[in-house]
């Protein structure tokens, strides 16, 4: 031991002061300040209308980050066909990242990206490799995604390939985006199908996306809950999450909630679509999520363009600042949608020390079952519907540790049309005349 | 009949496929839904199965903005394949959110029996009913 007269700077004052310029930083300093980040969905295949759709996401009056959502080929990892639609002129439904290149991308970025405006990619891969490799050789460090909720919902790939290929490039990402500079990932697994799963699931999905991120070494993550049938109900389901995040996820990982604009059947109306909007940006600030990703007007019809993206940005955070700072209510966030989560969570954690192997697991047994969802890797057995005051609750539970709804309606097959107006309740609702908020 | 139900190569959307098929069964069909994003060898296979579950129809969905150029693909693939059975697609094809007349012609020209517009059931109900009884119609664009 040498002598006291030595004072060990403290760790943080011996790194160099390098500005934080990651996804994370950002969006936890907006929150700090009482700022909504709010955020599209955005991609062309063109770089240049690209680059102009991130300028105009940075310039919105609202405090954004931008968006490069990549497109359906490369989502599938069909580069020959993303190479062919460019060569052909075929419009693209996204940014096709792995096909431009790298240089085409930083040029595209060059002067907008930066520590006051991240961009994060948004892909729905679950072989997300090459989509990986390219973001980071491009200076990017921030996408989303999840080995359940970028596989179950979206295609056709094994669940077990996607978990392997997930944890592969949970490291891949925080390897090729070295400290100091902070990776993040956020879960989609909040979002499963976009509608008609009932939020204890989501909630659960989501953390254990995140657990398993952070088991391969992400130490900045997301956790996602897209906007339902009943505000009460989300706002339970937001807060669960929060609370899920604080008891489960290793202190010292940075964190936010992000929520999402309704994902299902949009209001056909801009009236209704507005509102939707609108609602899921008091939303956002009541429970306490820190990010929003946006819906526009155009949602029911087609891809929406910059403007209308923009548009929506500025309603959101408009909404959002005339709500002022959020507070949570006394007590702890312990109602139904938290205790059903938890049940998921502890359920799936119980079996396997490895959250991807847990997760594996609990889809094999019906443990975890998503409804409606067709990949051969899920049960199948749980249906849930809409109750008379608008919550989404489970009529059948399967194998899952969960109980089904004591008022749900006799077992009787959906037809079509019942699917419909379930998948369309939320929009009627909203395009109505007597639209509630 | 025995319906193939089919999401296109890149489009990851399931609430159609889920949709149909309760549809198509309450019109008392057989539904094999072999899911979204299939492959262009995934959906001739299914075409090929042989036995009980032949299928009498090809039903494919799409609504991701890329069904014009996947669909005219995975026709193609079929029609190269061999496949003879009727071939019928619709939903939201492009990514403009109307239909394109020129698009619809190509898909047709390349073997598809019809082409629906979004959302358009009856006139997949109509073609469904004339199909069952026996006749295959001329090659058309519905609505």
């Amino acid at each position: 031991m040498s002598g006291g007269a030595t004072l060990l700077a403290p760790s943080a004052a011996r790194e160099p002061a390098a500005p934080d310029t990651s996804f994370g930083g950002f969006v936890a300093r907006a929150a700090a300040s009482g700022q909504l980040v709010v955020q599209p969905r955005m991609g062309f295949g063109d770089p240049h209308r690209m680059r102009d759709g991130l300028r105009r996401t940075r310039d919105a009056v609202a405090t954004t980050v931008g968006t490069l959502t990549i497109d359906s080929y490369t989502r599938v990892g069909d580069q020959d066909a993303a190479r062919a639609a460019l060569r052909e002129g075929t419009p693209l439904n996204g940014y096709p990242i792995a096909t431009h290149s790298g240089e085409v991308t930083r040029a595209l970025l060059e002067g907008v990206r930066g520590p006051a405006f991240p961009v994060q990619v948004r892909h729905g891969s679950s072989r997300p490799e090459g989509i990986v490799r390219a973001l980071a050789a491009a200076g990017l460090d921030a996408t989303e995604g999840g080995p359940v909720s970028y596989c179950l919902p979206y295609g056709r790939t094994p669940l077990a390939e996607s978990v392997e290929n997930w944890a592969r490039c949970c490291e891949l990402l925080a390897e090729l985006v070295p400290a100091p500079r902070v990776p993040h990932l956020e879960s989609f697994g909040g979002c499963m199908l976009g509608q008609l799963c009932p939020p204890g699931l989501l909630v659960a999905l989501s953390l254990l996306e995140g657990l398993f991120f952070v088991r391969h070494g992400i130490r900045s993550v997301s956790l996602s809950y897209a906007q339902q049938t009943d505000p009460a109900q989300d706002e339970e389901a937001v807060r669960a999450l929060r609370r899920l995040a604080a008891e489960f996820l290793p202190a010292g990982v940075d964190r936010h909630v992000v929520l999402y604009t309704y994902m299902g059947v949009f209001p056909r109306t801009a009236r209704g679509a507005t509102r939707l909007l609108e609602a899921s940006a008091r939303l956002a600030v009541r429970a306490g999520a820190q990010r929003l990703i946006v819906k526009t007007a155009a949602e029911a019809h087609r891809i929406p363009t910059v403007q209308e993206n923009v548009r929506a940005l500025e309603t959101a955070a408009a909404t959002a600042a005339l709500c002022g700072r959020p507070t949570d209510p006394p007590g702890p966030a312990d109602g139904e949608v938290y205790r059903e989560a938890r049940a998921f969570v502890e359920a799936v954690l119980d079996l396997a020390e490895d959250p991807g192997r847990a997760l594996l697991t609990a889809f094999a047994r019906g443990v975890l079952d998503v409804p409606y969802c067709l990949h051969p890797d899920n049960a199948g057995r749980s249906r849930s519907f809409v109750d008379a005051d608008g919550r989404l609750r489970w009529s059948e539970v399967g194998a899952m540790p969960v109980a089904p709804y004591r008022d749900a309606p006799p077992g009787r097959a959906l037809t079509a049309d019942g699917l419909l107006v379930a998948l369309g309740s939320v929009a009627r609702r909203h395009d109505g005349p007597r639209a509630r908020p | 009949m025995h319906i193939l139900l089919s999401g296109t190569a890149s489009d990851s959307h399931t609430w159609n496929l889920v949709y149909l098929q309760l549809f198509l069964e309450e019109l008392g069909h057989r539904v094999h839904n072999l899911g979204p994003c299939v492959p262009d060898g995934l959906l001739a296979g299914a075409c090929a199965a042989d036995g009980p579950g032949r299928p009498d129809l090809v039903v494919v969905s799409s609504v991701n903005g890329h069904g014009y150029r996947d669909g005219l693909g995975a026709v193609q693939a079929l029609r190269r394949a061999g496949v003879t059975l009727p071939v019928v697609i619709g939903g939201k094809l492009g990514v403009a959110g109307v239909p394109d007349p020129r698009q619809r012609r190509r898909l047709l020209d390349a073997g598809c029996d019809a082409v629906f517009d979004d959302g358009d059931t009856g006139a997949l109900r109509e073609y469904l009913d004339l199909l069952a009884g026996g006749g295959r119609a001329a090659r058309q664009a519905v609505a």
